[in-house]
């Protein structure tokens, strides 16, 4: 049912539920607020976007009035509300003094400055003086974390930090204590905010009460360079906006993206810009007598060459990491194809995930903005506080919706909602698909029922039994029902792995060896040379594999690196342009906001160039023939921020994957969500956060980087 | 003056047995049943016809209230009782509760009858220790008589809960009320949706007064009609008033609404200190309410309207009387600062608005300010009234209006004083 409402003269008709807020945006104008924010709950309480309802003696607020509760005039004409007559333009002056009296003047020293709602609106609809001469209230600043800095003195007490906490990171630790102008906004007891999330309070603190701690004092905001880009932390692909200064990325803000993180971004995705400066490989590197020495490009590029040609092609194999782009996967690909290497795997984490089933068998086959939708849910080993911390809060804001059952098979941690602990692994597994458990009928029952599959399931030894045995439980919860809605899902954890799966980045043929395979033989000395694209989490500290001879290309001195007899530095994903596919199969891609360190360079030049050595020229001599070579093989990566629904049949084929299962408990694979990749590793933020949750019980206290 | 026959609380001063027994001597309890049998629309009507007016401060029809209630609703209904009176100057509603809580128990019952409530909450002020033992000993002893509780004698089944605050003023706004019982930290809701629609625990909910629901027993078994003859148009039937400050003998009473000021403090307060002529001003119902000087106050009856007209109210109904040894600004000034303790903080104006307002008015009871500030101090009350989300944003900012409306001779004679020392201290 839509009402009719007049506003400033504009008749405008409205969907039910509208407020009188949004209707004004409707129309277009634009109502001032603080308080008021599209995505949490409306307090209404900083009064700064009052308009004036015709016939209404007193201004109303407009951000919690609905359209509907207006009471309609006695001739059932449509209300009219007024956003600039001298009432209301009165009673704005008036909250913006209010809240000015006890704002400090401090904003040459506020690193909010330039990006503050309350300078702004005061500029636009503040009477430009004070007439207040009393003392101003002072307020002791408060620890509420490290990445959080306090400045309560700016307080305007809009509690939007308070809501979003509650609300979207699931943790009830932010609070006002006191009353009146005693208010204050802390934690009880002044402890640390440790959510995944806790840093977005700082863009949502319209004024400099809370500031990044990371980044204070380092720079104004209109010095940056913005370049609009996607993260790769995660395998959700956030929506971000890199803020680079001269050639230092300085900070990484969230962008909207409706589909995929709304506007918030995980503490990684936001404070894991130091480490793209720390620990960076800017030069090519050689190993001589065990010892890495600096080298030129052509040195590096002419050993690694020599050692590929050297050695038979069964003995080489080749491991895509977490990071990387489509495009260095296809090159790197292309290249090994003509020296006919088939032991090449994207999985480092050993997941038995294969594009030969069908491209619905790997993706998140729901989409994360279709969890809206989903009345019971099935986490399969996996914790998405820990490995999609965005998407774990969509969970939350379908949970208090209200109507979601939650059942998890796996670990029993805290996931900010509350759910049904089922089992521990695959015996209450396959309870589940066989039928017999309560939870098959509660995913049978729903309208729409979700699986989620996580690495870790998919990633152990008998991971693709347990495939077999989620995709059966998909299938039989959607029998029946809107052939639309697909709940089968593999939640990801690496931002490279869809892409690498797309591009057909595993093992050709028969006997191929794949990742674990690879490192086996190597530590067997069944291997010759193993070419490492930023693969960082294989384990060859095993004395056994000394043999074989690495090559890395990577970003950071990492665990890679230390193991490498030729070191190719390549660049971030703040440094180049690259397709990545997040979980849900959607494309997008990253764009260059600073140049890579030193001599490094983008990783599909890198590639050509030592195709170049081996004397295999691969065909492209930029990326956008690189891209159109690409296209050609995956056609769907071209359709960027789109997901293209994947075939059912895919899950069908997953279904029949049987096999005997092992008796151990799913063990998600981030153990530390601060430190899953080389930049993590590298940025003194994470090393820090990552120090003071593990001492959190044991009380001690420290302040990032600051 | 108020006749025996006709007063409602008929031991307001304790001097009878207040339990159980001595309520049935005085007539509570007795024919409740037969109320009850009479319906739910009878009893609504009946309290229309009285013209019972809330009597927690804004006068709201309760007959219309509680019609606001919705039917075949799936969702419980509530009542709640205000029993959390903290306005400076009101202190009815506690002798009600420590005097006759049975008054209040009955009229419990009926109103959430008439509401088709199962579930009634009695909010009481913190403070307020022996009365919430007074009252809890009410409510075992009905229960145990079973005249409230499941099954009971008269025919609706109706629990009462006893809930005591922590001592917050803004818990006696009705829907910071409700958070307060819910368990949540006291600060008021947006309206709409009102607490008919979405009260406590987001169901329908009443929140009445407590001499207004402990008047609807007397009411029902004498008629709406017999309530509607005494007081005045619009302002029917009888009001406990409370006069406190500076008269002989400060009390509370029961009083026909629209007695003239000066009958209500010659008669049941032995009159203004040093006489009727040594008045200086009044502040009608609480401290949130205008004060009205000396002069407006001769010929002043008590009752809504004629309050409303010199830009007052009547508010609880308790007359705060200060005599001419009083300093009106020092007066108005400590209001401002109980006004700037007690706001909840959640809104802007409210907040910030009553620490300013208290701030320049403590400078100008020394006269330490410019006379453009009190143009200013009255521009800052009209930004704070009527912007926030509740009304304590209107009652911090009442009473500086009326003393600047009222006494701004007063204000100018003080900040000339303070000037004029000035000049002389730096010649």
């Amino acid at each position: 049912m839509s009402k009719q409402i007049i506003i400033d003269g504009t008749l405008i008709e409205v969907a039910d539920g509208t407020t009188i807020l949004q209707a004004c945006e409707q129309t277009g104008i634009e109502i001032p607020r603080f308080c008021y924010h599209e995505r949490l709950s409306i307090a209404g309480n900083c009064r700064m976007c009052l308009v004036e309802v015709v016939g209404i003696g007193k201004p109303i607020a407009s951000c919690a009035m609905g359209v509907g509760d207006l009471p309609p005039n006695r001739d059932g004409s449509p209300r009219e509300v007024s956003t600039k007559s001298p009432l209301v333009k009165h009673a704005r002056e008036g909250v913006m003094e209010f809240l000015l009296i006890n704002h400090p003047l401090d904003c040459p020293i506020c690193d909010q400055g330039g990006e503050c709602d309350l300078q702004d609106q005061a500029m636009a609809f503040g009477f430009g003086g004070s007439r207040f001469v009393e003392n101003k209230r002072a307020v002791e600043e408060k620890y509420i974390g490290p990445l959080i800095k306090t400045f309560m003195n700016r307080c305007i007490h809009c509690t939007r930090c308070v809501r979003f906490m509650t609300e979207i990171a699931g943790v009830e630790e932010l609070g006002a204590i006191g009353r009146g102008e005693d208010m204050e906004i802390t934690t009880y007891l002044e402890h640390g905010i440790l959510t995944e999330m806790s840093a977005n309070v700082n863009d949502l603190c319209p004024v400099g009460a809370l500031t990044h701690r990371p980044w204070s004092y380092m720079a104004r905001p209109w010095e940056f360079e913005k370049t609009e880009s996607f993260d790769v932390m995660d395998a959700v692909g956030s929506a971000i906006r890199v803020d680079a200064r001269g050639r230092e990325v300085m900070r990484i803000l969230p962008r909207n993206n409706d589909d995929v993180n709304e506007e918030w971004i995980s503490d990684k995705t936001r404070h894991v810009s130091d480490g793209l400066r720390t620990q960076r490989l800017d030069r090519p590197y050689v190993r001589e007598d065990g010892k890495l020495r600096p080298a030129s490009w052509a040195e590096a590029l002419a050993a690694a060459a020599a050692k590929l040609k050297e050695a038979k092609p069964e003995r080489i194999g080749a491991i895509v990491g977490d990071l990387a782009g489509a495009e260095e996967m296809f090159a790197l690909r292309e290249l090994m194809t003509r020296i006919d290497v088939k032991n090449i795997d994207c999985r480092q984490d050993g997941a038995k995930l294969a594009p030969s089933l069908g491209r619905a068998s790997y993706l998140f086959n729901t989409t994360i903005a279709g969890i809206e939708q989903a009345d019971a849910l099935l986490l399969i080993g996996t914790n998405p506080r820990l490995e999609a911390a965005v998407f774990n809060a969509r969970i939350l804001k379908r949970w208090r919706t209200g109507g979601l059952k939650v059942g998890v098979i796996g670990e029993q941690a805290p996931l900010t909602y509350p759910y049904d602990y089922l089992g521990a692994g695959a015996k209450t597994l396959g309870e589940v698909a066989e039928g017999p458990h309560a939870f098959a009928k509660v995913l049978k029952d729903a309208e729409r029922s979700m699986v989620i599959i996580g690495a870790g399931a998919y990633a152990r030894a008998d991971g693709a039994a347990l495939l077999g045995l989620s995709a059966r439980i998909a299938l039989g919860a959607m029998e029946g029902k809107d052939a639309s809605w697909n709940g089968f899902n593999v939640l990801h954890t690496a931002a490279s792995r869809v892409a690498g799966l797309d591009l057909g980045f595993v093992p050709v043929g028969k006997g191929a060896l794949n990742a674990q395979d690879q490192v086996a033989a190597a530590v067997k000395g069944k291997l010759d040379v193993l070419y490492l694209l930023g693969a960082d989490e294989v384990d060859l500290a095993n004395k056994g594999s000394d043999s074989t001879f690495v090559i890395y290309q990577g970003t950071h001195g990492d665990a890679g690196a230390h193991r490498a007899d030729v070191i190719l530095p390549a660049a971030a994903y703040t440094e180049k342009s690259a397709t990545y596919v997040n979980t849900e199969g959607r494309v997008q891609f990253t764009k260059r906001a600073v140049f890579a360190p030193g001599e490094a360079k983008e990783d599909w030049a890198i590639v050509r160039a030592l195709s170049a050595h081996l004397d295999h020229t691969l065909p492209f001599d930029t990326l956008t023939t690189l891209r159109s070579a690409m296209y050609a093989v995956a056609p769907h990566l071209a359709r960027l921020d789109a997901v293209a629904p994947a075939d059912r049949k895919g899950i069908e084929s997953v279904a029949k994957l049987k096999g005997s299962t092992i008796d151990e408990p799913f063990v998600s694979p981030v153990r530390d969500f601060y430190l899953t990749n080389p930049i993590a590793r590298a940025s003194a933020v994470m090393a820090e956060m990552s120090a003071l949750k593990k001492s959190m019980n044991a009380g001690s206290r420290l302040s990032a980087a600051e | 003056m108020l006749e025996d026959k006709d007063r409602i609380f008929r031991n307001l001063y304790g001097f009878q047995d207040w339990r159980l027994e001595g309520a049935r001597a005085r007539g509570a309890w007795s024919g409740t049943k037969a109320l009850i049998e009479r319906g739910h629309d009878w009893v609504i009507n009946e309290v229309k016809t009285s013209g019972l007016r809330g009597r927690g401060g804004a006068g709201f029809p309760t007959g219309l209230k509680w019609s606001f209630m919705p039917r075949n609703d799936p969702r419980p209904s509530y009542l709640v009782v205000n029993a959390d009176e903290s306005e400076p100057g009101s202190c009815k509603d506690r002798e009600i509760i420590r005097h006759d809580p049975h008054l209040l128990i009955e009229g419990i019952l009926l109103s959430a009858f008439a509401i088709r409530a199962h579930t009634a909450f009695i909010y009481i002020r913190g403070e307020f220790v022996r009365e919430r033992e007074h009252l809890q000993t009410a409510v075992d002893e009905a229960n145990a008589a079973k005249l409230i509780g499941k099954n009971n004698v008269n025919g609706w089944d109706l629990d009462i809960i006893v809930h005591h605050g922590a001592g917050a003023y803004i818990c006696g706004e009705e829907t910071a009320l409700l958070e307060s019982i819910e368990g949540k930290k006291g600060m008021p809701r947006l309206k709409p949706p009102f607490p008919a629609a979405c009260g406590i625990y987001g169901a329908p909910t009443t929140v009445n007064n407590v001499e207004s629901i402990a008047s609807v027993p007397d009411i029902l078994r004498r008629g709406g009609t017999w309530f509607a003859s005494l007081g005045v148009l619009d302002s029917a039937g009888t009001k406990l008033f409370q006069i406190s400050g500076h008269v002989e003998c400060p009390c509370v009473v029961e009083e026909e609404m629209g007695i003239t000021l000066r009958e209500l403090l010659d008669t049941h307060a032995g009159g203004v200190r040093g006489g009727w002529d040594n008045l200086l001003a009044i502040i009608p119902g609480g401290s949130s309410m205008p004060l009205i000087r000396a002069e407006q106050c001769q010929d002043l009856t008590l009752d809504f309207d004629a309050l409303a007209k010199l830009k007052s109210g009547l508010g609880t109904g308790c007359v705060i009387v200060m005599d001419k040894t009083t300093d009106p600004i020092k007066a108005i000034t400590r209001i401002a600062y109980f006004y700037k303790h007690e706001s909840c903080g959640q809104c802007t104006p409210c907040r910030e608005g009553t620490g300013w307002m208290y701030r320049v008015l403590e400078r100008m009871q020394r006269g330490e300010a410019e006379k453009r500030e009190i143009d200013l101090l009255f521009d800052v009350t009209k930004q704070v009234e009527s912007h926030t989300i509740c009304a304590l944003g209107d009652a911090a900012a009442w009473p500086v209006q009326g003393l600047i409306r009222n006494f701004r001779d007063v204000i100018e004679e003080r900040i000339d004083q303070y000037q004029a020392a000035l000049k002389e201290a730096a010649e």
